[in-house]
């Protein structure tokens, strides 16, 4: 019975830090005669928070769905704990990965607590015969399951709205309620798809208090992001993908560095193009940009690391304001 | 409530537009003391004579003593009465109308006037022109008349009318009347919202639920043995119009409230009261009925699990009754089963629940990976394939199992324990016969499938099934097996429905292929029981039994429909889907699916009754 372990803030099977959770080797996907993720590999270790960026279109949530065993991989294999995952998506989450979604799924005529109790499915037992015939051990489990929940709404802070409809939530705490029902599954890897879509600054910072927490509480997180400065903030690496390829991994400052990662997002001129004095000067604009952006890194290493952490969102904002418009047609 | 706040308005009303008025222009005052004197006339009208001649059923000549007919509109004009006497404030009638008493007044003096009328020019027509009515009869049509006008004259809320267009062509600006016309016609029998209920002593909620299972108990018994069409027509209008204006009064909220607070006593009570029901006959003919009504119930709430629980639309189910009837049949020991041995009922009722369950595993473990109506056209092809095959395994096309087209015949009565079901037995001075036996007898399946409907439904289980219908991506995400739950579904509907088929063989004395068909002028079949199940309210115990009640008395109340019956029944579908898709007793997560843009309650403190 694993509805015993009904304590908050011990994940069922935390892990020593640093070990690897989650594997993922020569990821592709294809589709027909689309390759939509191409070799990618990428690995999660225990404690930590793993970002996942690249314009629309990159193959980030295909990328998920392979992990989540949604799609199964057409080459490459995703180990996690050492072992391949089953290519069946509630089986992926019963070896421990939860996920939310890039717009909301929740059951939206369920109540709250009914949503989180759906979560817990997979760390219960009781079958249909065990319902019919409300022996002691059901009434338990079901007591446990509710005690559980009510926990994780609590800590996402929507306890007092238990009763209600999940249609009725407002947007951000209906991206509460998702991330509360997928913790209800007791996960060593959480995964998050674009969890501050259509936020405020105040629910995005809400939210990224959030993050640090969960992952206090031992689950590792991947999350997709468009929303550059809560991705450098909140990520201990983060992965660029471009048109399904990885382009770079790394911390964020080297992230942002990376002129291949600037040009991914801003675009790039392409060749032949008319006017050639014009890709010239884009040329000396981007050679301007990065000895900037060099120096900004010399000073940065000279300086303490508190200064980068301030002069980062600045750097981003410009990139920022151009991919956020482009989140509505994802969606 | 809302529509008693003009008094002190009027001197400025005519300016303003949104000023609550009365559908017919009448003060007040007046159209109350109408409605008020038009129904206690009407109800005392019915102790005269209606008509000189007993050639009009019911015989409505006697003074001094209501009959058939008279009885209904004599029920309507008191409801309307103490509905109109409670709006004014009568001190011990104002439990009566929680939510407001002018809609209900409305819809009570609709149903006094309705019925009056109906039997008024029934005996008119039937007997040849108007000169049949005795002055009784002119004096229930003028009252009743006068009570409908008086509560039309009370004041409602008229919804405000949205600009015209001009630029619109003529229909169009037609059409944009016409929704007003009826949006208007709405808000006249609206209501407000019920007040808060006070304290009761629980032994007092507890007798209010014996009071509402008596009642629900005398109004079924007198619909089932309503002998001819025209008593039937005017129960169906009274009980109607006058159940609604029970929900507009609030009165329907408040005992909705006390039965949730008290499931188990409610549910006791209604069986007791279901049981009582052949107590109450003198002889056998109605328990028959009854206990049809009940075998349609209960397969239509097993149904249920599958259609409002899984969402999984399944338009062959009627093969699993089979399935259950057939498997009973053959071991029962009949001279037709080419099988020769006779097991006892439970034997054969669990052999049949579980065949039934084979059948369902083995169907639905290649249909559930479809979804959707891919799933219910393959569905209906298996519930065909289930007919033709058991056509076919008649010796002559395939192997003798099933008789072919005449079916197992001469099935031998469920003796159990030396209780011959077969035989009359008496009860503490009551005479049971033959059906009133199978009738308790199917109460208690009728049980056994509520008891599973509403223990696997608050469950892991039930949960798991609500989640894979409203979104199976999700519900995988999180760990549910998808197929693994629907098939669970699939086979517990197919189970009991079995062990129900396992009883119709009994009762019926013979299966044949016939019985069960797609679509069938006599249910239950899977069509009607389809329809049974959204008629009634998808996901709910009550709704079912209740759409199959109906679905069970219509046609066979209003025989004179003859060949229009089917098409009638296709007509009330789609009137009952175009006005109230979530069917006649809702569950509450169904209701906020089908009106996305009214306005949700917050809180759903116990979703799904």
């Amino acid at each position: 019975m694993t509805t015993d372990t009904t304590t908050q803030g011990t994940a069922p099977d935390a892990t020593t830090p640093g070990e690897t959770i989650l594997d993922a080797r020569g990821v592709t996907m294809r589709f027909g005669g689309l390759t939509a993720v191409r070799g990618v590999d990428l690995t999660v270790n225990s404690g930590e928070i793993v970002g996942l960026i690249g314009p629309n279109g990159a193959g980030k949530t295909t990328f998920f769905n392979c992990l989540t065993g949604l799609y199964i991989p057409t080459e490459g294999e995703v180990r996690y704990k050492g072992k391949v995952l089953p290519p069946k998506s509630f089986k992926v989450t019963a070896a421990g990965i939860a996920r939310t979604f890039q717009n909301i799924r929740l059951f939206a005529n369920m109540t709250v607590l009914e949503n989180v109790l759906v979560g817990r499915h997979t760390r219960t037992k009781e079958g249909l015969w065990s319902a019919l015939l409300r022996g002691p051990g059901f009434h338990k489990a079901e007591a446990a399951s509710r005690q559980r929940a009510m926990e994780l709404l609590e800590f996402v802070g929507l306890a007092h709205k238990a009763d209600h409809l999940s249609r009725n939530l407002p947007y951000g705490e209906q991206r509460k309620l998702e991330i509360a029902r997928a913790l209800a599954s007791d996960p060593g890897l959480l995964l998050l798809d674009e969890p501050t879509a259509g936020m405020n600054p105040q629910e995005t910072r809400a939210t990224e208090e959030l993050i640090f927490a969960i992952r206090d509480m031992g689950i590792a997180i991947l999350v997709i992001e468009h929303d550059m400065r809560f991705i450098m903030n909140l990520c201990d690496r983060v992965a660029v993908l471009v048109q399904g390829e990885k382009l770079i991994e790394g911390d964020s400052a080297t992230v942002q560095r990376d002129e291949r990662v600037i040009a991914a997002y801003l675009g790039e001129p392409f060749e032949g193009a008319p006017g050639e004095e014009e890709a010239a000067e884009v040329e000396r604009a981007e050679a301007q940009a990065e000895a900037q952006a060099e120096a900004q890194a010399e000073a940065a290493e000279a300086e303490a690391a508190k200064t980068e952490a301030a002069e980062a969102p600045e750097a981003e904002a410009d990139t920022t304001t151009d991919a956020a418009p482009g989140k509505e047609n994802d969606r | 409530m809302t529509t008693q706040t003009t008094a002190p308005e009027t001197p400025s009303a005519p300016t303003t537009r949104n000023e609550p008025t009365g559908l017919i222009p009448l003060p007040e005052h007046i159209g109350r003391a109408l409605a008020t004197g038009g129904a206690l006339l009407t109800a005392a009208s019915t102790f005269l004579a209606w008509t000189w001649t007993s050639a009009f059923p019911g015989d409505l000549t006697v003074h001094g003593y209501p009959g058939g007919l008279q009885v209904l509109v004599l029920i309507g004009g008191v409801l309307t009465a103490l509905f109109a006497l409670s709006s004014y404030g009568i001190k011990g009638l104002g439990w009566l109308t929680p939510a407001g008493a002018d809609a209900a007044i409305k819809l009570t003096a609709l149903a006094t006037f309705a019925t009056a009328w109906y039997t008024v020019l029934a005996i008119s027509i039937e007997l040849g022109g108007v000169v049949n009515l005795e002055p009784g009869g002119y004096l229930a049509a003028a009252a009743g008349l006068t009570a409908l006008i008086g509560a039309l004259a009370l004041p409602f809320e008229h919804p405000a009318p949205d600009p015209i267009d001009p630029d619109d062509s003529r229909w169009e600006q037609f059409k944009h009347k016409t929704a007003h016309r009826w949006e208007t016609f709405k808000a006249v029998f609206a209501t407000g919202t019920a007040r808060p209920a006070g304290k009761l002593p629980s032994y007092a909620e507890i007798l209010i639920i014996i009071a509402v299972m008596a009642i629900g108990l005398t109004v079924f018994t007198y619909g089932i043995g309503t002998p001819y069409s025209e008593l039937f027509i005017g129960f169906l209008i009274t009980v109607g119009l006058c159940f609604t204006a029970l929900l507009k009064a609030g009165l329907m909220a408040r005992i909705s409230a006390i039965t949730a607070k008290h499931r188990n006593i409610t549910m006791i009570g209604a069986f007791v009261a279901a049981a009582a029901f052949p107590f109450t006959q003198s002889d056998d003919q109605y328990a028959t009925i009854g206990v049809y009504i009940l075998i349609f119930a209960t397969v239509a709430l097993g149904l249920n699990i599958v259609v409002g629980l899984a969402g999984l639309l399944d338009l062959g189910y009627v093969a699993f009754l089979g399935v259950g009837a057939y498997t009973a049949a053959l071991v029962s020991g009949s001279p037709s089963s080419p099988l020769p041995i006779q097991v006892p009922f439970w034997a054969s009722a669990l052999l049949g629940a579980f065949v039934a369950m084979i059948f369902g595993v083995l169907i639905g473990a290649p249909t559930l990976r479809l979804r959707g109506d891919y799933l219910a056209i393959v569905t209906l092809g298996f519930g065909e394939i289930f007919r033709i095959a058991v056509l076919n395994t008649d010796g002559t096309s395939g192997p003798d199992v099933t008789n072919g087209s005449n079916g197992i015949s001469s099935i031998p009565n469920i003796n159990i324990l030396g209780f011959d079901f077969g035989q009359e037995h008496t009860f503490l001075g009551f005479t049971i016969a033959r059906f009133a036996n199978y009738f308790l007898l199917m109460l208690l399946i009728t049980l056994v499938v509520v008891v599973v409907f509403r223990r696997s439904s608050d469950s892991r289980i039930g949960r798991a099934w609500i989640a894979v219908r409203e979104d199976e991506t999700a519900a995988r995400a999180m760990g549910i097996n998808g197929f693994r739950v629907k098939l669970i579904a699939f086979a517990l509907g197919a189970t009991l429905a079995g062990l129900a088929g396992a009883v119709q063989a009994h009762v019926t004395y013979t299966v044949t292929p016939e019985q069960y068909m797609f679509a069938h002028v006599v249910p239950p079949n899977s069509a009607f029981l389809l329809a049974a199940v959204v008629l009634g309210g998808m996901g709910t115990i009550s709704g079912p039994l209740v759409g199959a009640a109906l679905l069970y008395l219509i046609p066979a109340k209003l025989q004179f429909l003859g060949d229009y019956q089917l098409l009638a029944f296709g007509l009330a579908l789609v009137l009952l889907m175009r006005f109230r898709p979530e069917g006649l007793i809702p569950n509450r997560r169904r209701q906020l699916e089908f009106h996305e843009n009214t306005e949700a309650p917050a809180v759903l403190s116990k979703a799904g009754v």
